[in-house]
């Protein structure tokens, strides 16, 4: 058996250690332009998290961001820490034996909507059940950017583009619910266009041990300008949006007049006037995910506003944990491996 | 009745039956005992590629064939002086195998109607006379086995399940050899699962034994001397489990932790079985979703300074391409192991080729010149993936290591090595700060700086896109991508340097040189050893290196007035030899999921020693 309590590592604080010279915003820039459109919602990114690097504390040096393949996917060249542009929908692997390798390292997976859920789908999914204690940052546009604009697994059913002219036919996918089914034990969602949210959400995933998701909802503003402003426009965001607090009851809307309540197992908005007493309180740190689950499917209901923030953040063991202990407790028990006896184990004979 | 006993140089055992039967478990063991007796052998595991296909079927024969012998040997044998044939299917599949007069013995209690018909025997081959040219030995295995175990507390299935070592019993009598490797097998292999298994198949074992001693059937028994073999410390080894000790000396020896990605297939799941075993030494051994998240996972770790491995076989090395040629543009160390089985597309799993050779050498795309080296047998495994391995870490790139079902399944006795013998692998891995740039090279080898991340003041990015020369930034100079891709050849092309000088065993000049790789070594060797003793003006070249190949090669190839490729693909080492050294190289060619018999070289080289 495993001691599972060992590996229950306690959620871990981010700041400065004493000692550790200050990095500022500057130390994570690279000598290499930023190769984005003009407008690029991956410009906000990029800023917000070289302004909250130094914050966390980490020795640069420990620090690596992998990617996969596409517009996104540039990131790890702006960022003056290690760095490796792969291919695409494989960054999740290497990332895994990145962090596999050596666990003491600081492990930021960069990548879009296609990269992670369409050709790297299926190492999306194995890398949530994982749990590494590793970052993804997914940056979710709705649309193939660096290939010119075609649509991509989050593009809304029957959306018009080069490569489907007469609308797309297929359900996107919900990338929190996807990350919830998978069995992801910290997930939450950002927007390009609110910093310090993306900050607070970014600071939150690294304190968080194990893999933590974020999709961050970000604007294209050449293939697939607008996908986002009801949940990011000034005017629009409040009324189309519901931003999650722990132990908070769930209300929203300009003057913080509208609640959501469940009836009949279907979240129902209401008025706050009404009471609160019915409203749904929301509950991150919840083991099962039905609600979790909930708060995510709220993104596919046209009347319901889109959760904002963190919908899970639960401890479990991690991967290079269990690894490292399997190891160490076989040396335990079989002793240091020695590769002259390994070498003639089983049966041997001499000849003279 | 007192036996009698012959003396034979050699002999070659075919065990057969129904997958599930235990002929690869009685095979082996036959095997481990002349081994331990000091006789030299070679096996040849040939299985189908279903657990358990419709028992009695010709689909579902499970064969392991055993050659031992007095002498050195490196083959399993063409043809088998002894079949034990389980069923009718065993019998019909195999019976070719069998030398005229050879020894049959077969389970008759399986020669019911319902078996033969599966067989597709109109008649029992036992009784209409088609079987006379063979010592047919009828036993009633099926009785007899349950007789002996009358009194043991199973089921009767699983009591059947016993009767394999009935048949093992009765060969180690055949032979004179003692039961005693087996059953301390028994004990360990069943101890902690099966502990109520131990008894009723040492029973079954003895029974078999004593049924050959005690009826008349049996007249004579065949003792096979011990070979020599120069002084040394042996065990005998299966190509696979050859391969994981390689590696997990390489490991060792380079002071770095192996970490191991893999998805499980035929015939390279064992690599991944074996290595899991050694987490003592600090081994990580990853079963991925999927042969790209295996390879991703061991690119992963060489970034972070392990030593990353990824094995698998054809259909998964197809897989696995573009992220071999991340690895390769990114220059990171990366072993990659494939234990090629019969293509195309999944193919015949459980059987033997060699055709991938070609697919490893241009199977990316763009220019993504790799390393390959090729085991020539089992105990060659350990060597060959080592060096894989060393070539990896001081080259920084992956190199291909290239086996077959031939040789990852076969066994034969391996000579131990001194741990400190083993070249030195040393990893060097950059920390100095000043000067520092990715791409700057090792002027002698071309390698670029293993930077790990953890190391301070050496941040710095790697990816997928064409590298500026020195700094490693994006670029799509025009001249600068010529230069990347001469420099990436030239650095693989320099491997050369350290090849040693061609051995040619045999003649060193003459009519005919026979030039091989892979598994074809055994056949090719005992060919040219025949014949180089009896004066015919013959050689041997075997190839480690198929990229690139030694210096010295086109020299040697040009003492020979005729250069003889046998493959078992259509002809890849040969196209390659043809376009390198303008030599109009000739190919003996196989496809058929099994090894050369040692005949089929035999009347091609008669072709040109006599012409």
């Amino acid at each position: 058996m495993l001691k599972v309590v060992t590996l229950m590592k306690n959620r871990r604080s981010s700041g400065i250690p004493l000692g550790v010279p200050t990095l500022t915003q500057k130390d994570f820039t690279t000598d290499q332009d930023p190769r984005w459109c003009p407008g690029c919602g991956d410009y906000s990114i990029l800023a917000q998290t070289r302004r909250i690097m130094p914050e966390l504390g980490i020795p640069r040096e420990n620090i690596v961001f992998i990617s996969g393949i596409g517009c996104s996917s540039r990131f790890p060249y702006y960022m003056n820490t290690y760095g490796f542009h792969t291919i695409h929908g494989r960054a999740p692997t290497i990332a895994s034996g990145v962090k596999m390798a050596n666990p003491d390292l600081s492990v930021w997976v960069i990548t879009g909507d296609g990269d992670a859920l369409s050709i790297g789908g299926n190492h999306f999914i194995h890398l949530m059940r994982r749990n590494f204690d590793l970052n993804v940052l997914l940056f979710n546009n709705r649309i193939y950017g660096l290939t010119k604009g075609q649509y991509s697994p989050t593009s809304e059913q029957g959306k018009s583009t080069k490569s489907s002219p007469f609308g797309s036919l297929e359900t996107p996918f919900n990338p929190i619910s996807l990350a919830l089914s998978a069995g992801a034990t910290f997930v939450a969602r950002s927007l390009d266009t609110d910093p310090p949210h993306l900050r607070s959400i970014i600071k939150y995933a690294y304190e968080h041990k194990g893999t933590s998701f974020i999709e961050i909802y970000q604007n294209c503003n050449i293939f697939n300008d607008g996908t986002f402003f009801p949940y990011t426009k000034k005017e629009t965001k409040a009324d189309n949006t519901v931003f999650l607090e722990h132990g908070e009851p769930l209300i929203f809307g300009l003057e913080s007049d509208k609640g959501i309540q469940l009836n009949n197992f279907q979240p129902e908005v209401t008025t706050v006037s009404n009471g609160t007493e019915n409203l749904i309180v929301h509950d991150q740190y919840a083991e099962n995910t039905t609600l979790a689950n909930f708060l995510a499917r709220m993104s596919d209901m046209p009347d319901m506003p889109h959760p904002i923030g963190i919908f899970r953040s639960v401890q479990h063991p991690c991967y290079e944990d269990l690894m490292t202990d399997q190891i160490a407790s076989a040396k335990q028990q079989r002793g240091e491996g020695d590769l002259d006896a390994l070498l003639h184990s089983g049966d041997t004979w001499i000849v003279e | 009745m007192r036996k009698q006993v012959e003396q034979i140089p050699a002999a070659t055992v075919l065990f057969a039956g129904d997958s599930g039967d235990g002929s690869q478990t009685i095979g082996t063991q036959m095997t481990e005992t002349s081994a331990m007796i000091g006789n030299d052998v070679a096996t040849l595991p040939d299985y189908p590629a279903e657990i358990k296909a419709p028992a009695g079927s010709l689909a579902g024969v499970s064969g392991f064939q055993l050659h031992f012998s007095s002498e050195t040997i490196h083959t399993p044998g063409d043809t088998c002086d002894v079949l034990v044939a389980m069923n009718p299917a065993a019998l019909r599949v195999n019976l070719s195998k069998l030398k005229d007069n050879g020894i049959l013995i077969v389970n008759s209690d399986n020669f019911a109607q319902k078996n033969l018909r599966l067989a597709g025997y109109a008649d029992n081959p036992l009784e209409d006379g088609s079987l006379e040219k063979y010592q047919v030995f009828p036993v009633e295995m099926t009785r007899l086995n349950r007789d002996a175990l009358e009194d043991a507390e199973l089921d009767l299935s699983d009591k059947d399940q016993c009767k394999n070592f009935f048949a093992l019993g009765m060969i180690l009598w055949l032979y004179n050899r003692p039961m005693d490797y087996t059953i301390r097998w028994i004990k360990t292999k069943f101890a902690f699962k099966y502990p109520h298994l131990i008894e009723p198949n040492i029973l079954t074992l003895r029974a078999g034994n004593i049924y050959c001693e005690a009826t008349d059937q049996f007249a004579t028994t065949y003792d096979v001397k011990p070979a020599k073999f120069s002084p040394g410390t042996y065990r005998n080894i299966a190509g696979n489990t050859s391969t994981v000790l390689g590696l997990v000396a390489a490991a060792h020896q380079s002071g770095l932790q192996l970490v191991y990605g893999s998805y499980p297939i035929t015939p390279a799941s064992d690599i991944l079985h074996g290595l899991a075993l050694y987490k003592n030494f600090g081994i990580v051994t990853m079963q991925m979703e999927d042969e790209i998240a295996a390879v991703g996972v061991a690119i992963g770790a060489a970034f972070s300074g392990s030593l990353g491995v990824t094995g698998s076989s054809g259909p998964g090395l197809a897989l696995k391409s573009e992220a071999i040629n991340l690895a390769m543009i990114a220059e990171l160390p990366l072993v990659v192991c494939n234990i090629q089985r019969a293509g195309p597309s999944t193919g015949m799993p459980t059987k033997t080729e060699q055709a991938d050779l070609l697919q490893m050498l241009y199977g990316r795309n763009g220019e993504s010149p790799l390393p390959i080296l090729a085991a020539a047998r089992p105990i060659d495994c350990f060597d060959t993936v080592y060096e894989a391995c060393r070539i990896a870490i001081k080259y920084r790139t992956p190199v291909i290591f290239l086996s077959e079902l031939y040789i990852a399944l076969g066994a034969e006795p391996w000579k131990i090595p001194d741990v400190a013998d083993l070249p030195r692998i040393e990893p060097e891995f950059q920390t100095e700060i000043d000067g520092f740039e990715p791409y700057l090279r090792d002027p002698d080898t071309l390698a670029r700086p293993w930077a790990k991340p953890g190391t301070l003041g050496l941040e710095h990015r790697i990816g997928g896109l064409e590298k500026s020369d020195i700094t490693g930034n994006v670029s799509y100079d025009p001249e600068n991508h010529e230069k990347m891709v001469e420099i990436r050849a030239e650095k693989v092309k320099r491997i050369a340097n350290e090849i040693p000088p061609t051995e040619v065993f045999g003649a060193q000049e003459g009519k005919l040189l026979i030039l091989g790789w892979g598994g074809t070594f055994g056949a090719i060797r005992t060919v040219v050893e025949n014949r180089f003793a009896a004066g015919e003006p013959i050689g041997h070249v075997h190839l480690r290196f198929l990229n690139p190949f030694p210096s010295d090669l086109g020299d040697v190839l040009k003492r020979f007035k005729t250069i003889l490729i046998p493959e078992l693909n259509t002809g890849h080492l040969q196209q390659l030899i043809r376009s390198e050294y303008l030599i109009d190289a000739i190919g003996l060619n196989k496809v058929q999921g099994q090894p050369f018999h040692v005949f089929e070289l035999e009347s091609e080289v008669d072709n040109y020693i006599q012409n």
